[in-house]
């Protein structure tokens, strides 16, 4: 197995507090990572770092077998690597189809009908004509991962797909992974709900105060007590109640 | 392209407007009419130009004046230079755009490295920098300003044709604002308003794509800005490069809709003979502002959306009485959802 | 030679000193509402008008006459806030609020036009053509008077920021509206305040504008650009960055009149420009934190 996307010791600090110490994590190819940890574990800030939405003090990122640490988020998302945000960003006031092309660079004609095969896809076609700002919080998730794709991104980096979004919902999106993944597309997703996380992903990375503190396959990591410490002996709060809140911490 | 039962009247109705608006001099000879109908054509092209870079990209420029007074200026001083008189003078109008379009570079590659607040009091700046320009180089005249070359037209067909000659910019600039609204190059400015950071890390060339769209938006207004020159006859740097000229821009394209193709159009038609009946009223001086102030403060509080969009709204709303307006996309995922995916609940 | 340039460099930091209140009023505005207050500049003239009245109708000193101008202009500035600030909401607002104050601006400039035409007029006192012979620079009593009582205030501004109990809630709503609702501070009534106070402080800076130029309704374009510049160089929101700007800015254009009169100011906005491609933030300024 060879990994697609791999961090290597990422370093990133804001004033005195480090958000990652040393950050190490492969993602496989062909498969889907799950990355989870207490909040305040780093998690958004690796996501941010790998996309070039932030810049590491240290360590490297490697994308297929290329350094591509500290680039430019669009250089990095050209390079293959696509990415959702945990408040989704749409753009309101285009239209869900106009969304879906924002990232279209080239040939537009073509672009138009993937375009459409994408929104079918994730089930917003009905809706293509509607600005996107008057989506669902659930809706605009499944738009932004839809727009993603039409550029054919070797990975994509989900920041909490589930989170604030109604269970059927969520079943919907664990489904889209699913079939996405078994055409080729690998995905590293970060996750609050356990359940969705342990029953998606092929293996899982816990991460705990800016570094990884285990990983493994989900079933290994469920009776982890090194996962349980990384939750209970964390100096964070709680879980938040809902995802609001847990937007509201991170912002 | 076929027209589709939807398109059809519009097009319709878009050539009875047009058909309106060329036959309208002629309706109303008066030279006083035919004037205000010169200027409100002068303005719906400055406000389409205007709305085709800031309306879609959301950088609120009230720098435009800059390219405006450049425009008259340039043709003022070329046509002196190089002696020209009459309507060989019209020739000067693509050197005039040029100007535009060559100004907006370094002003855009300057001012649009900022934003929001930042972006508007830069274009502010640079307003006043060439305000200063026009008072103190000795080739602009100073405060006394330029005259314009002598045009051996009568007085009715002076109006008639600058009519006719406003009215092809105007209409121009309103083909071109459509052709961008409808382009991809339209759809990144659009998203560069909503979200530029995003469309930014999407791939968009947000600094080439702003830049163009000022870039034209300039050359347009530059454009429009020597025609008027040529049938003012004259221009002063507080007339060239006049504070209250982006304001007013500005009020058209948010009275209208702002970011649409129709709102500054409609705007201008609206706002332009009413400033210039108030100009004209040599005991209401002041009040002119007054009202100006007003309106615009009626317009943000009110209709900040502008006429268009929110008429539109209005009509929809009208239509789909008793339906809801959108079918919640939920439902539809029943027959794929995968067994041995666990529900929601954390 | 030396002397006029040193003559200069005084003459800047005093009138600068009078800029900083100013502009510390509009940069605070800016910093809690997140608004470019455009009015400001004529609001000034307004309080040089009021002055104006003042002294020649009931013949009440300039510095007096403040007793009355500031809770009148502090008012004003309420009322603004109350009238149009506070309704504008949505994802247009930075525009909307720009124009609001721009248009407020324009119907006070009219209004003023109407009540004292378009002649120039100047405040006069027996301080405001009198100078004092002070370590070799003669200064003019007026701007001697004028930057202390525009250090005292900024200092009265800066202690009422940083060493009192509604200076804090100030600064928590300047750095996170969102937080300060939260920790329930009434941010509707804290930016009430601070509108007025920013505003307020015209008073001063207008009878100050007033004594020392000729002044008609048309002056506010003039003044408020420079404050433009001034903020945006000391970085939006930052008041120790108004103040430097501030002197900084208004000394160079006194010195650079010494040789060119006529493009003194066009210095400020090169410097402005100038700055801005160099460190888009300004001089003191954070990053833009609260872009889109």
């Amino acid at each position: 197995m060879t990994a697609l996307l791999r961090t290597d010791g990422i370093r990133k600090a804001y004033g005195g507090v480090q958000a990652l110490d040393g950050a190490t994590l492969e993602v496989a190819e062909g498969k889907i990572t799950g990355l989870i940890g207490p909040n305040g574990s780093g998690k958004t800030t690796l996501f941010n770092v790998i996309t070039g939405y932030e810049k590491a003090d240290a360590g490297d990122i490697v994308f297929r077998g290329k350094t591509i640490t500290n680039q430019r988020p669009d250089k990095v998302f050209s390079a293959g690597i696509g990415r959702t945000f945990q408040l989704s960003r749409i753009f309101p006031r285009l239209s869900v189809e106009e969304n879906m092309l924002v990232a279209a660079q080239h040939k537009r004609g073509k672009h138009r009908a993937r375009a459409r095969e994408l929104l079918e896809f994730v089930g917003l076609e009905r809706h293509a004509e509607l600005p996107a700002g008057s989506l669902s919080y659930g809706q605009r998730k499944l738009l932004e991962l839809a727009y993603v794709l039409i550029a054919d991104p070797a990975v994509i980096l989900l920041d909490e797909p589930a989170g604030g979004v109604n269970p059927t919902l969520i079943n919907h999106i664990a489904d889209r992974i699913r079939q996405l993944n078994a055409s080729g597309t690998t995905f590293l997703i970060v996750e609050h709900n356990m359940e969705f996380v342990m029953g998606l992903c092929d293996s899982v990375t816990v991460l705990a105060s800016g570094t990884v503190a285990a990983s493994g396959p989900p079933d290994a990591i469920r009776t982890d007590p090194r996962v349980l410490d990384a939750y209970l002996g964390s100096d964070v709060e709680d879980e938040p109640a809902s995802p609001e809140e847990a937007a509201d911490a991170e912002r | 392209m076929t027209l589709s039962r939807d398109k059809l009247p519009r097009a319709g109705g878009l050539i009875v407007l047009l058909a309106l608006a060329i036959a309208f001099p002629w309706l109303f000879s008066n030279p006083a009419v035919t004037n205000y109908g010169v200027f409100a054509m002068i303005f719906v092209t400055v406000a389409s130009a205007w709305n085709l870079f800031s309306g879609y990209s959301g950088y609120i420029s009230l720098g435009h004046a800059v390219f405006y007074g450049s425009g008259a200026y340039v043709m003022g001083v070329a046509a002196k230079a190089w002696h020209l008189e009459g309507t060989a003078v019209f020739e000067l109008l693509p050197l005039c755009a040029l100007a535009g379009a060559v100004i907006a570079v370094p002003f855009g590659l300057v001012a649009l490295r900022v934003r929001r607040h930042t972006f508007i009091v830069v274009t502010i700046a640079v307003f006043f920098i060439f305000q200063l320009m026009a008072f103190n180089f000795s080739f602009t005249g100073g405060s006394s300003g330029l005259s314009s070359p002598f045009l051996s037209w009568t007085q009715a067909s002076f109006n008639l044709s600058f009519y006719d000659i406003a009215l092809a910019c105007a209409v121009g600039t309103i083909v071109i604002s459509w052709l961008i609204r409808r382009s991809t190059f339209g759809l990144r400015l659009r998203a560069i308003r909503d979200d530029e950071d995003r469309a930014r890390g999407l791939g968009v060339k947000t600094m080439r794509v702003k830049l163009s769209a000022f870039v034209i938006s300039g050359a347009l207004t530059s454009l429009i800005g020597a025609v008027w020159f040529y049938y003012e006859t004259q221009v002063q740097p507080q007339t060239g490069f006049d504070p209250l000229f982006d304001l007013t821009v500005v009020l058209m394209a948010f009275l209208g809709g702002y970011g649409s193709v129709a709102g500054p159009v409609l705007g201008a038609l609206l706002i332009e003979p009413g400033t210039l009946w108030l100009n004209s009223q040599p005991q209401l001086s002041g009040i002119a502002e007054i009202v100006l102030g007003a309106v615009f403060l009626a317009v943000v509080l009110f209709v900040p959306r502008g006429i268009i969009p929110a008429g539109g709204e209005w009509i929809t709303k009208l239509r789909t009485r008793g339906k809801p307006a959108v079918v919640p996309a939920v439902a539809m995922t029943k027959e794929s959802v995968p067994a041995g995916t666990p529900g929601g609940e954390k | 030679m030396a002397s006029q340039i040193y003559q200069a460099v005084v003459d800047g930091i005093l009138v600068g000193g009078v800029y900083a209140l100013m502009a510390v009023g509009l940069t605070l505005i800016f910093g809690v509402l997140d608004i470019i207050n455009i009015a400001q500049g004529v609001l000034v003239i307004l309080g040089a008008y009021l002055s104006y009245s003042l002294s020649t109708r009931a013949h009440i000193d300039l510095f007096t006459g403040l007793l009355i101008t500031i809770p009148v202009m502090f008012i004003i500035g309420v009322v603004i806030h109350w009238a149009f600030i506070r309704r504008l909401r949505g994802s247009e607002r930075t525009s909307m609020t720009l124009l609001v104050t721009y248009a407020a601006a324009l119907i006070i400039e009219g209004v003023l036009y109407m009540l004292y035409g378009a002649d120039n007029v100047q405040l006069k006192a027996s301080y405001t053509t009198s100078s004092v012979h002070l370590l070799g620079f003669y200064l003019p009593w007026i701007y001697v008077y004028g930057f202390i009582l525009a250090v005292v205030l900024v200092l009265a501004v800066y202690l009422l920021l940083y060493r009192s109990r509604f200076g804090r809630t100030i600064r928590a709503t300047m750095q996170d509206e969102t937080a300060a609702r939260l920790v329930g501070i009434d941010v509707n009534r804290v930016s009430a305040l601070t509108f007025g106070i920013g505003v307020a402080v015209t008073a001063v800076g207008g009878m100050m504008y007033g004594a020392t130029n000729a002044f008609n309704a048309n002056s506010g374009y003039d003044l408020i650009s420079r404050l433009l510049a001034i903020i945006i160089l000391g970085g939006l929101g930052s008041i120790g960055g108004a103040l430097a700007a501030s002197v900084f800015m208004i000394t160079l254009e006194s010195v650079v009149t010494i040789w060119e009169p006529t493009w003194a100011i066009a210095v400020f906005y090169a410097a402005l420009v100038l700055v801005l491609v160099i460190r888009p933030q300004g001089f003191f300024g954070r990053k833009e934190v609260r872009a889109q």
